[in-house]
């Protein structure tokens, strides 16, 4: 890779605004307002995405669990959600009223401690940044302090996201159970299910994605971001230079957390639930999907990835859905086998390629007579 | 939480819960087995080994129905057949898989994790498209029905010592296989050392294969001996595969010995647990303590000392 002093280089640029383009302009034209609150979905995946880049792809810290921390960032925003929807004017019926619907089904009788801090926006935005980040440094200080990395850590971090899953699932009258916190109306007093809430939610959720984008690249340009690559190559070597390998790791894995609670938070907002069904370990395997997919080198390839995959998925199991599984297995396959780099490795490797030549062609003539003759079509 | 029961109450409790949890712990050896000689011996994450296990589940299910339909005086024995059955056809499942996906990724331990889970979901969309996604569940034979009365308040159900007796003849056959015969020894040659097994006239690519295959085929007889204590369905097997990881990491991955004791403890933590908490929250507690165990004791709980 080619050192180089501008943050974005030139066809990072390109990526970045063609990536901006389609969001903020393309799609929102061209889709009606089901299908862009289908693409918001999809791209609180991207987020995830990008901390896995992050983590797995320059870290090479393969965390299974990201799922607990999207699931955490949701759950963080529908409390939220949730106390202000559960008002005592709106659940005068139950025999509590003041405490969300599934509190009272479950015999509860006040709200419990760690629901109280949610009444309050400020604090739940923090929460969703901070809660995370706490939960990822706990678990990666203890395992990166120990030196437990690689298959272990994955395990491990598949392992809690069962545990959270379980939790979840068991604990209905704290958490809502299977069914998840549903019912979600207003966000500080603004309604959030009308078409209009949805667009706006939109731009919102791009112009956070760009946030991210922009959060990551700084991070894969500086020295730290140079540091994780050693890392991922020769561990020991950066170890017996000097540098402090765990909090290197912990640094990665706690920010690929917050990344993924922030998109988290969007998808309650953008779905207007959260449950369990986002948190366990199937849904945070088909995140690392996407990342492989989209590549898991490139911060673009993973936003690319989550829409992509998440296109096909949706318009698969529309029309075949005996197909879908099938075919989201047979893609992991053959993108492990075959292009480990994902779609970034193949527009890397074989359009981008293409595309410099059409550039230089256009440029001058008989350079283009050149290569044309000299380099036959791959 | 103990308030209400008496003491006999509770050691006839806790005896109960005792062999239930020696049910769990048979399937979860049989599972970690597996796993202990795929994982632990070849390092190759197969996130797919539930779905071997339910392969063989189902290849149970076909054999007694085809056994009540073809030849109703075998039936009483059809499960002898049917275990072997399915270690045949889980064991080639493996080896083929091993060929067409595993021997390319083994310098990539990781990407084997994705690979098979890409493979796990194949399997369980196959299973779905061929028996349906209802569960189904085998009906046992007369004599393995019913249970032993030990005393006026302890049952020992009779599938639960038949499972057990079973697990037991398959521990000690492979870890005769592994570490008496001739054929274990290159297994384990292979796994020390690859370009020195290959250099001294082992067929390593021979041997992985063979390897792969005997994890798969004892997956196929924990899904034998699961349908006798839980009926069998396309999404089964994912429900086991991370607790059986937990069993192989915990026990120490590269110890057969490890993964028996942690088999052991984690089923007998979780049901007696079980007993006295929700279902939910004995797992929940379960997993928790491994999890902080190993967070202690990374390498588990008997691992061979090595340098990295």
């Amino acid at each position: 890779m080619v050192i180089n002093s501008r943050f974005f280089n030139r066809s990072e640029l390109l990526g970045f605004l063609a990536l901006a383009a389609l969001l903020l302009v393309i799609l929102p034209l061209s889709l009606d307002i089901f299908r862009l609150n289908l693409v918001a979905k999809y791209l609180t995946y991207a987020f995830v995405g990008i901390g896995l880049v992050l983590c797995w792809g320059y870290g090479g810290i393969l965390s299974l669990g990201q799922g607990v921390f999207f699931g955490l960032g949701g759950y963080c925003m529908a409390m939220y959600l949730k106390l202000e929807a559960s008002s005592v004017a709106n659940t005068k019926i139950q025999s509590t009223p003041g405490i969300p619907d599934f509190m009272d089904w479950n015999q509860l009788t006040s709200l419990p401690f760690f629901w109280k801090p949610f009444h309050s926006f400020p604090v739940t935005l923090l929460a969703i940044l901070l809660v995370p980040a706490f939960f990822a440094l706990i678990i990666g200080a203890a395992m990166f302090k120990r030196r437990v990395g690689g298959v272990y850590f994955a395990i491990i971090t598949q392992a809690i996201a069962a545990i959270l899953t379980i939790l979840i699932v068991g604990q209905q009258g704290y958490t809502g159970g299977i069914n998840g916190i549903t019912d979600l109306r207003t966000l500080h007093g603004w309604d959030i299910r009308t078409d209009h809430a949805k667009f706006i939610l939109y731009f919102v959720e791009v112009v956070l994605l760009f946030g991210c984008i922009v959060a990551a690249q700084f991070i894969r340009l500086t020295k730290l971001g140079r540091i994780l690559v050693a890392m991922r190559e020769q561990e020991d070597r950066v170890r017996f230079s000097g540098y402090s390998v765990a909090n290197f790791k912990i640094f990665a894995f706690c920010a690929a957390a917050v990344f993924a609670a922030i998109g988290g938070a969007m998808f309650t907002l953008e779905v207007g639930f959260m449950s369990p069904s986002f948190v366990g370990i199937v849904p945070s395997i088909e995140m690392v999907i996407y990342t492989a997919v989209g590549g898991r080198m490139s911060i673009f390839g993973a936003v690319w990835g989550a829409l992509l995959v998440n296109f096909a998925k949706t318009s698969l199991s529309e029309s075949f859905p005996q197909l879908w599984l099938f075919g989201l297995g047979a893609l992991f396959i053959a993108v492990v086998l075959a292009f480990p780099n994902g779609l970034s490795g193949i527009w890397a490797d074989h359009i981008q390629p293409r595309i410099d030549r059409l550039f230089a062609s256009r440029k001058s003539k008989s350079a283009a007579g050149m290569i044309a003759d000299g380099a036959p079509a791959e | 939480m103990f308030g209400d029961y008496s003491i006999s109450d509770l050691g006839a409790i806790l005896a109960m819960q005792g062999f239930a949890g020696l049910i769990l712990f048979s399937v979860y050896v049989l599972m970690a087995l597996g796993l202990a000689i795929i994982f632990g011996q070849m390092g190759v994450i197969n996130m797919a080994h539930g779905e071997f296990m339910i392969l063989g589940a189902y290849v149970t299910w076909m054999t007694s129905n085809a056994v009540q339909h073809v030849a109703p005086w075998l039936f009483p024995g059809y499960f002898f057949i049917a275990m072997i059955l399915a270690f045949i056809a889980s064991g080639a499942l493996g080896m083929l898989v091993e060929w067409a996906l595993i021997r390319h990724l083994y310098k990539r331990p990781l990407d084997t994790l994705l690979a098979t889970w890409g493979l796990s979901l194949i399997l369980q969309q196959a299973y779905r498209s061929i028996f349906g996604a209802r569960e189904v569940g085998v009906e046992l034979p007369e004599w393995m029905m019913g249970s032993l009365q030990a005393t006026d308040s302890i049952q020992i159900p009779i599938n639960g010592m038949f499972v057990m007796a079973l697990t037991m003849l398959i521990t000690i056959a492979v870890a005769y296989v592994l570490f008496w015969s001739s054929w274990g020894k290159q297994v384990r040659a292979v796994v020390q050392n690859r370009v020195m097994a290959g250099a001294v006239g082992i067929n390593t690519e021979k041997v992985d294969r063979y390897t792969f295959g005997l994890g798969c085929g004892i997956a196929g007889i924990a899904g034998s001996a699961f349908t006798m204590i839980g009926s069998t369905g396309p999404t089964a097997g994912q429900l086991y595969i991370v607790d059986t990881f937990l069993v192989v990491v915990f026990g120490g991955a590269a110890s057969l010995f490890g993964t028996i004791a942690s088999a052991f403890s984690i089923s007998q933590t979780q049901s007696t647990l079980e007993f006295f908490l929700s279902g939910s929250m004995a797992k929940v507690i379960t997993l928790l303590t491994i999890v902080a165990i190993l967070m202690v004791r990374p390498q588990g709980l008997f691992a061979l000392k090595v340098r990295k």
